[in-house]
């Protein structure tokens, strides 16, 4: 791990980066007990500020607050232009793989993609089979996870193209730095992020059916209170200025959808789920979901409402679907892919399966549909009784599991007990899909795992967020 | 063989609901084996029916009734003629290709008795799957009782073949589970059933499986009955498990308890008529 | 703004403002059974709290009898009673957390403050004193949380549901005391009843918290009538039904002119309003005081279900 790239000092360690050279001269002078101050003050804030939103009171309350770092994760202009147009070409391959899928199905005759993994796939959804959506768009917001390996090299490490989390972050974190480091900010050119939520708005409006002639109405569909990511729907509501609505505040009516209003019902034209497709409409798929929109469904496939994300678009961001994702871009795109994908073996084939059991210590294997760093295995840091026992899981359901030479992540200069020290971290970028193109907000949140020496950045195991800043220059 | 088939399914409210909205599949499609001759829907309330195929290629109506009513009724009518294919099912819509339907549902998942129910029906009859199947569907007809009372429409595969008692839906359910573990793709097929004697509870709908066997295509297969489909079973909705292909799928805002009752006549058309004037 | 949060924002203040009422009739209720015997006659005072707290039903399926321990237990603490002190500020909280955005700060402070604290008076009243300090408590409580809706609400749609639950609670709580109490009331009473009565109108007045307003309307000492005009007709004392469906009205109209628009809840108000403003005591009596509050409270909860069905589903 001791080989991994830094953000700030390269590879060797010894010559700070450009983008790095101010926060380098700071973090100098400035007394370490200053920046342990500053560190305190932000938690103090955010907790605050996360508190607005949160569930304060309940004893797991504060625990939901992800751990924060004052050391922002900086990127140069160039770089980020790089990332921008890769990102740019995975989701444009992202939506018209989904298309092609439920329509088509031209790739399957191509060959490219094993006719099995889509339709035994749990994340195909059969009831979007021949649906058109409003202006071919299914993924009107990614989350694609980035990893970076060296000054050049950019990974993705999976599309989030379902109901991706974790925008408010991005935005919070922003606020913070701004309350907290002025200075720091006057001697960069940073370009904002505060703009998201207009970007995303304008975005949701752009896909309305094309039946809508009145400005769109567009509400955010949140699962509750109860939902863990609760604070950002309603964060997010208020930043767009739409209704955070609940399943029970919608309803169909001759396959058009409304909301419950105090002056009536009023006819609803983009809804911004953040509920999974299983629990969407209780007469379409889970019959026990009290969290859906009875009939939503018919209205959706009577093109009266637009969905963003699309339903079924979980056949794009699954794991074993990923491992095609560079033919897939060159398949629809005929471009070869910016960003490249980590090597994959698919543990369905029987070379790979006996590569894969072959060199478990040095592999991180995952399961197909598994998310948030769970039933996951990483060899180099596995005990010879787990390394044994996720052999024999394995062995008996190979078809679930794929895997992936263990990266190392690049680390970045983050505020920890002992001082400041590297760790790895990682990006999720946002990436907004509208009639009118493809919009990224510069930057996105970057995680970091902030055990010395750990790869595993999510925050149900321990990892925290950056400040993201790509330099205006 | 010209079947009538007449159903009303009647919901009566304890308080009158704001409003009701159901997804229908009632309306059978041709294949070479059935022919519909005439088909209606009716409400007993003012509400457009809005028509629809639906994933596995169905013909789905939905509709939001706006209360306040104390009493819902949705009736189907028409007429079909059938004949018998040996249970072959050739010419109907098709979606999807066979391997769709190895997936597994909640309601079909095979569990570890049902796993050995299969294998040991394999190591029996030998990997032909024609044989196979009609071992399966003998094997259940002999060993699942039928029984309305145990069970209900959430029951999965494995709770009902734990019991061993259940209604059509159940042994399907079963037989599809065995049939996928098997490698087989098997679906699950809502329809009518049309009794040529006169004992026995009629019920209110017949469910039963089709099995993709390779050169003949999609073949039914019955277990209730522990054959294959003749001219008296009606194929009215394809799915992956019940609630795929279910009847009625609907909710309600508002209003108290609800209760239903159904009638179901399903009669060769030339007794309907003399049944009819008799009574 | 959405029917559900509309909902959540009338019964947040519709539960804070019953919680007020539960704590000032086991006040008032406990100062009238410190007194002697001799002043406030044979009657269970207990058994009266329970009615005009609206639960006989449920209390006396649990209960044989109405002790000061039980009653207290059961208004204020108790769990299985849906509309104790306790579950109004559960609910009430649980309204504010679902709209939390449709809140103002202060408000959200106010209501998820009094939530925190009402866990540290634990199960259930230790000592007379504990009960009391209790009862200022959730007084001062509903204050807290009235008073930051007051000063710090937009004044939208938002802020007039709210008061309307503030006004809609509050007439059916007056209304319910009357009931109960409407024989003490009687103009002929004072001749019956005489002084032994005096502890009880007292006792009425200080469950709406009127005693002091009562001398400055009146200048006067308690009459019975006069208490009955105070609680009906007089549009100056807040807890009054005239006063309730005067900022009633005037918040419906503010919705309707706001929506453009007039329905069934706001004809419903003004035409109990308007029966309001054209009736006299003297007539009130001569038609049956009971029977009028009887009617009352029909047309309440009818204008309580006009509002739900317009506005909150």
């Amino acid at each position: 791990m001791s080989s991994a790239f830094d953000e700030m000092k390269g590879h060797d360690g010894t010559a700070v980066r450009p983008a790095y050279g101010e926060l380098d001269r700071w973090l100098k002078e400035v007394p370490p007990d200053v920046l342990d101050y500053r560190r305190r003050e932000a938690e103090l804030i955010f907790r605050r500020i996360g508190i607005t939103f949160a569930v304060y009171g309940e004893a797991d309350a504060t625990e939901r607050l992800i751990p924060f770092d004052v050391i922002p994760r900086i990127m140069a202009a160039e770089e980020w232009r790089r990332l921008e147009k890769g990102l740019t070409q995975r989701v444009n391959a992202l939506n018209l793989f989904i298309k092609d899928v439920y329509g088509d199905r031209e790739i399957l005759r191509a060959g490219i993609v094993p006719e099995d993994m889509i339709f035994r796939n749990p994340a195909f959804r059969p009831e979007m089979n021949g649906q058109t959506v409003p202006h071919d768009i299914y993924v009107q917001i990614a989350g694609i996870d980035i990893i970076r390996v060296d000054a050049d090299t950019f990974y993705v490490l999976e599309d989030n193209a379902r109901t991706p989390s974790g925008v408010s972050y991005m935005l919070e974190n922003r606020e913070i730095m701004m309350r907290l480091f002025p200075e720091l900010f006057s001697r960069h050119r940073i370009a904002p992020v505060e703009n998201y939520p207009d970007e995303l708005l304008a975005t949701l409006r752009s896909v309305a059916p094309r039946s809508t002639s009145r400005e769109p109405n567009v509400v955010l569909l949140t699962p509750g209170v109860y939902n863990s990511a609760y604070y950002e729907h309603s964060f997010l509501a208020d930043k767009l200025g739409v209704e955070l609505v609940e399943g029970r505040d919608l309803f169909v009516k001759d396959e058009i959808v409304y909301m419950r209003t105090t002056q009536g019902p009023q006819r609803v034209d983009v809804i911004y789920r953040r509920v999974d497709d299983d629990f969407i409409d209780p007469l379409a798929f889970r019959p026990d979901s009290i969290l859906g929109v009875p009939g939503l469904m018919s209205a959706y496939t009577a093109g009266n409402v637009t969905l963003a994300n699309a339903v079924g678009t979980g056949i794009a961001d699954d794991k074993a679907i990923y491992s095609f994702m560079p033919d897939i871009v060159k398949f629809y795109l005929g471009e070869e892919p910016l960003l490249k994908n980590v090597p994959t073996w698919r543990c369905r084939e029987p070379e790979h399966l006996s590569y894969v059991l072959d060199h478990l210590p040095e592999l991180v294997v995952k399961e197909v549909h598994g998310s948030g760093g769970y039933g996951m295995l990483i060899g180099p840091s596995a005990s010879k009784i787990a390394i044994e026992q996720f052999r024999a899981k394995l062995k008996t359901a190979p078809d679930n599991f794929i895997a992936q030479p263990t990266l190392a992540l690049s680390t970045s200069p983050t505020c920890v007990e002992q001082g400041v020290a590297p760790r790895h971290v990682d990006l999720r970028p946002f990436v907004l899909t509208g009639s009118n193109g493809v919009r990224i907000v510069p930057g996105g949140l970057t995680r970091v795992a902030l055990k010395e020496g750990s790869l595993v950045v999510n925050s149900s195991q321990g990892g925290g967020t950056k400040d993201t800043w790509v330099l205006d220059k | 063989m010209r079947i009538r088939i007449a159903h009303t399914t009647t919901y009566r409210y304890e308080a009158p609901p704001k409003t009701v909205t159901q997804v229908l599949r009632l309306t059978p499609r041709n294949h070479d084996g059935q022919y519909v001759v005439n088909w209606r829907i009716d409400l007993s309330r003012d509400c457009q029916l809005y028509q629809r195929e639906g994933a596995f290629g169905n013909i789905s109506h939905s509709f939001t009734a706006e209360g306040p009513f104390d009493e819902l009724s949705v009736s189907v009518e028409g007429e079909v003629d059938t004949q018998d294919t040996s249970g072959i099912v050739r010419g109907a819509v098709e979606r999807f290709p066979p391997a769709l339907y190895l997936r597994d549902t909640q309601l079909t998942e095979a569990d570890a008795a049902i796993i050995d129910f299969a294998e040991a029906t394999r190591a029996k009859a030998g990997a032909d799957p024609l044989t196979l199947l009609h071992a399966l569907t003998a094997d259940l007809n002999e060993t699942f009782a039928f029984d309305i009372e145990p069970t209900h429409v959430g029951t999965t595969a494995a709770e009902a073949f734990k019991l061993k008692r259940g209604v059509c839906q159940d042994g399907t359910h079963i037989f599809i589970a065995a049939a996928r573990h098997l490698g087989i793709p098997a679906r699950y097929i809502g329809g009518h059933y049309c009794r040529t004697d006169d004992d026995g509870p009629q019920e209110a709908g017949h469910a039963w499986a089709e099995a993709y066997v390779d050169k003949l295509g999609w073949v039914g297969f019955d277990p209730t009955h522990g054959i294959s489909p003749t001219e008296s079973h009606v194929r009215v909705a394809v799915g992956l498990d019940y609630l795929g292909a279910a009847p009625v799928r609907g909710t309600r805002h508002g209003g108290g308890h609800e209760t239903m009752a159904v009638s179901v006549h399903v009669t060769p058309a030339s007794r309907q008529a003399q049944s009819q004037s008799q009574s | 703004m959405l029917s559900r949060t509309a909902d959540n924002l009338y019964w947040l203040s519709r539960y804070v403002e019953r919680a007020e009422y539960l704590a000032r009739i086991l006040d008032a209720t406990q100062r009238l059974s410190a007194l002697p015997l001799a002043y406030v006659g044979t009657g269970n005072e207990w058994e009266s709290a329970v009615l005009t707290a609206g639960c006989a039903g449920s209390f006396f399926k649990t209960y044989e009898t109405a002790t000061e321990e039980n009653v207290t237990d059961y208004l204020a603490f108790s769990t299985a009673n849906p509309s104790s002190i306790r579950n109004c500020f559960e609910m009430a909280r649980g309204n504010a957390r679902a709209v939390r955005t449709a809140l103002t700060g202060e408000m959200w402070d106010a209501i998820n403050g009094t939530w925190l604290e009402l866990k540290r008076f634990g199960t259930g009243p230790g000592s007379r004193e504990e009960t009391s300090r209790f009862l200022r408590w959730v007084q001062e409580s509903s204050l807290r949380f009235d008073g930051s809706a007051y000063r710090t609400m937009l004044r939208n749609d938002a802020y007039w549901f709210s008061r309307l639950g503030v006004y809609m609670e509050r007439a059916d709580n007056t209304a319910r005391i009357l009931d109960v109490k409407y024989h003490l009331l009687l103009p002929d009473n004072e001749r019956v009843g005489g002084p032994l009565d005096y502890f009880q109108w007292a006792a009425i007045l200080r469950s709406v918290s009127a005693l002091t307003s009562y001398h400055w309307v009146y200048r006067e000492s308690l009459k019975p009538w006069l208490v009955a005009d105070l609680l009906i007709l007089k549009e100056e004392m807040p807890r009054s039904l005239a006063s309730c469906y005067e900022a009633i009205v005037r918040n419906l109209d503010a919705i309707a002119t706001h929506y453009g628009r007039q329905g069934p809840s706001q004809r419903q108000a003004r035409g109990v309003r308007t029966r309001l403003q054209n009736s006299k005591m003297d007539g009130i009596f001569q038609r049956g005081l009971h029977e009028f509050i009887g009617e009352f409270i029909t047309e309440n909860n009818r204008l309580g279900m006009a509002i739900t069905e317009q506005f909150l589903q």
